[in-house]
């Protein structure tokens, strides 16, 4: 269990504006992802905990053990702070093997066990063949596994990931993953992943830290962060980019519904508990959730298309009226054929169970 | 006519051991510059550089003064190995050290600044001491720009002239270094042995500078 809390201030520079970095947290066993826009202050918060940067104010705990105490005057240095760290670009030394490599990792074992240590960490990893390669000699995502894996023989108390996946293509991403799952199953230590990627999150994330300028805004399973979004900041960040304002004019507990006000007509949406009739709200839900309707019906709502890109699998759809949608290709042809029929007007139908309420 | 070749060993022995000596000491330097901060540093910086731009002969009577009969570090090595230091050829190597570290310790720094900082902080989040952080990351990221500068090191210390006729004099068969004996033929018109001992300084440099470059690219391949 780690605990952390950290405030760290950097003046305007000739390039950057200043700077402010204030939070606290706690993440336990399991993989807590630190998530937010460039520049949010993310990976200044793993080298806080590492001890690359010595923050202004605060306290980190591991395990009850202090690493950082700005009152007591405690600042261990890295190597006495047993934090795995792997980097944005891999750390392996260019100039030594694979196995070599995780030799200097396990230099902290007894001598006779690190042979032993060494080998089971590559098995796990699936690096055994390659451990006679230079770093230049393996692919992004084995590099990748390779710093896992020298960073988890060192037998350290929290793993500090700084976005690992970054750089790799599709395929060495999934790579990547898979061995992130398997070390999500296979070690009981809190496990710091910062990440840029909304499916990564919510694939690999058991707890949230959202953060925007220096702060967390929002903190939960991701699950529940995307269910409630506390601001329109938040709900931005989680994807729910649909945004817009209404008008509670029903709300029914007994059936988990209600009614909604917007785009010049009513919505039906789930029930959503401490809110009161009239209540002017804002409503959110990912672009993903709107479906291409072929006509008018119930939660449709008539729009007009603004713009159009198409992608390898799917059409980004922008409409005049703010919606955007991501459809699969195929939804979209059968509704640009439709919407050719009837005036080019498009409909476009938000599922009761998708709307939520942003605050 | 016969050619007096001990100035040649003498200056390879004196370059070999003052290019060590100030390896040791202009590598410590440029470690402790690129990863320490501490209130000295620019003045260390100031001092390091001085025997770049001061006048050989300048240094060469600092050097003088402060190892002479009647100073303290020179009554210390008088008492330790029983002689003086000036005048001997261990002075030439004292001169050339003295001439070399700057270099190298510049050098040095700038390699080890260059190294990306990535790969130390690694190194420390898995446990590995500071000495062990230089000696098995830093060093060996750093060794090629090492290489060069130590390379660089040894032509500067063959070359020295200035300073070493002021600390070791010229005395033919004890302290003569090449430079100073092709210097003395020059003087007494001895045309034959300044060619000859100026082509052998060449050719070695050249032969010197050459392997280190050939060494590096064999590395660089495997």
């Amino acid at each position: 269990m780690i605990e952390a809390r950290i405030a760290k201030r950097f003046g305007a520079g000739a390039e950057s504006a200043a700077f402010e970095l204030d939070l606290a947290f706690e993440a336990k066993p399991g993989v807590t992802v630190l998530f937010g826009a460039s520049g949010a202050g993310k990976t200044l918060t793993l080298d806080c905990i590492a001890g690359f940067c010595r923050p202004d104010a605060g306290r980190i705990l591991l395990n009850d053990r202090i690493l950082f105490d700005a009152e007591a005057g405690v600042d261990q240095p890295p190597r006495e702070r047993h934090c795995g760290y792997v980097f944005q670009q891999h750390a392996l030394f260019p100039h030594m093997k694979l196995r070599d490599n995780l030799m200097f990792g396990a230099e902290r074992l007894p001598r006779l066990e690190r042979h032993r240590a060494v080998n089971e960490m590559l098995e796990r990893f699936q690096l055994a063949p390659l451990a006679g390669r230079y770093p230049h000699e393996l692919s992004g995502g084995q590099k990748q596994r390779g710093s896992i894996a020298r960073a988890l023989i060192a037998g350290p108390e929290v793993l500090l990931l700084d976005e690992p996946a970054r750089g790799l293509d599709l395929a060495l991403r999934d790579d990547l993953h898979q061995a992130l799952f398997a070390l999500r199953d296979g070690v009981s230590i809190p496990i710091l992943l910062v990440t840029h990627d909304l499916e990564e999150a919510f694939a690999l994330g058991d707890a949230l830290l959202l953060y925007a300028g220096g702060r967390i805004v929002q903190r939960g399973a991701p699950r529940d962060i995307s269910a409630r979004p506390v601001s329109r900041e938040a709900a931005v960040l989680m994807g729910l980019t649909n945004i817009f304002d209404s008008e509670i004019r029903a709300l029914d507990p007994g059936r988990n519904t209600s009614r909604l006000r917007a785009f010049n007509g009513e919505l039906s949406g789930p029930y959503f508990p401490g809110r009161f009739l009239g209540d002017r709200v804002q409503v959110c839900l990912p672009p993903s959730s709107v479906r291409l309707a072929s006509g008018p019906g119930e939660n449709r709502v008539p729009a007009e298309l603004a713009r159009c890109t198409l992608l390898a699998g799917s059409a980004v759809l922008e409409f005049s009226n703010g919606l955007a949608v991501h459809a699969p290709l195929r939804d979209y042809a059968a509704a640009r054929d439709s919407a050719a029929k009837d005036n080019k007007e498009w409909y476009l139908e938000m599922p009761p169970g998708e709307l939520r309420l942003i605050g | 006519m016969s050619i007096d070749w001990f100035p040649v060993w003498l200056s390879l022995r004196v370059s070999a051991l003052a290019t060590l000596l100030s390896l040791a000491i202009g590598v410590a330097l440029a470690w402790v510059m690129a990863n320490r901060n501490f209130s000295g540093k620019n003045i260390l910086d100031a001092v390091v550089t001085l025997p770049l731009v001061l006048p050989p002969t300048v240094l060469g009577y600092y050097l003088l003064v402060s190892v002479g009969r009647n100073a303290f570090p020179g009554q210390l090595y008088e008492k330790l190995t029983g002689q003086p230091l000036v005048f001997t050829w261990q002075a030439a190597v004292l001169a050339s050290t003295l001439h070399a570290v700057p270099l190298l310790a510049k050098s040095a720094r700038a390699a080890f600044e260059s190294v990306d900082g990535r790969f130390e902080r690694a190194a420390r989040t898995l446990g590995a001491s500071e000495l062990r952080v230089f000696w098995r990351v830093s060093v060996p990221l750093a060794r090629r720009s090492l290489l060069a500068a130590t390379v660089l090191a040894f032509a500067r210390c063959m070359g020295d002239f200035g300073t070493t006729l002021m600390v070791a004099g010229d005395i033919p068969g004890r302290t003569q270094t090449v430079s100073i004996a092709i210097y003395d033929a020059v003087q007494s018109g001895n045309g034959v042995a300044a060619r000859v001992l100026v082509l052998v300084v060449s050719v070695v440099t050249i032969a010197i500078v050459y392997l280190a470059g050939r060494v590096e690219r064999t590395r660089e391949t495997a």
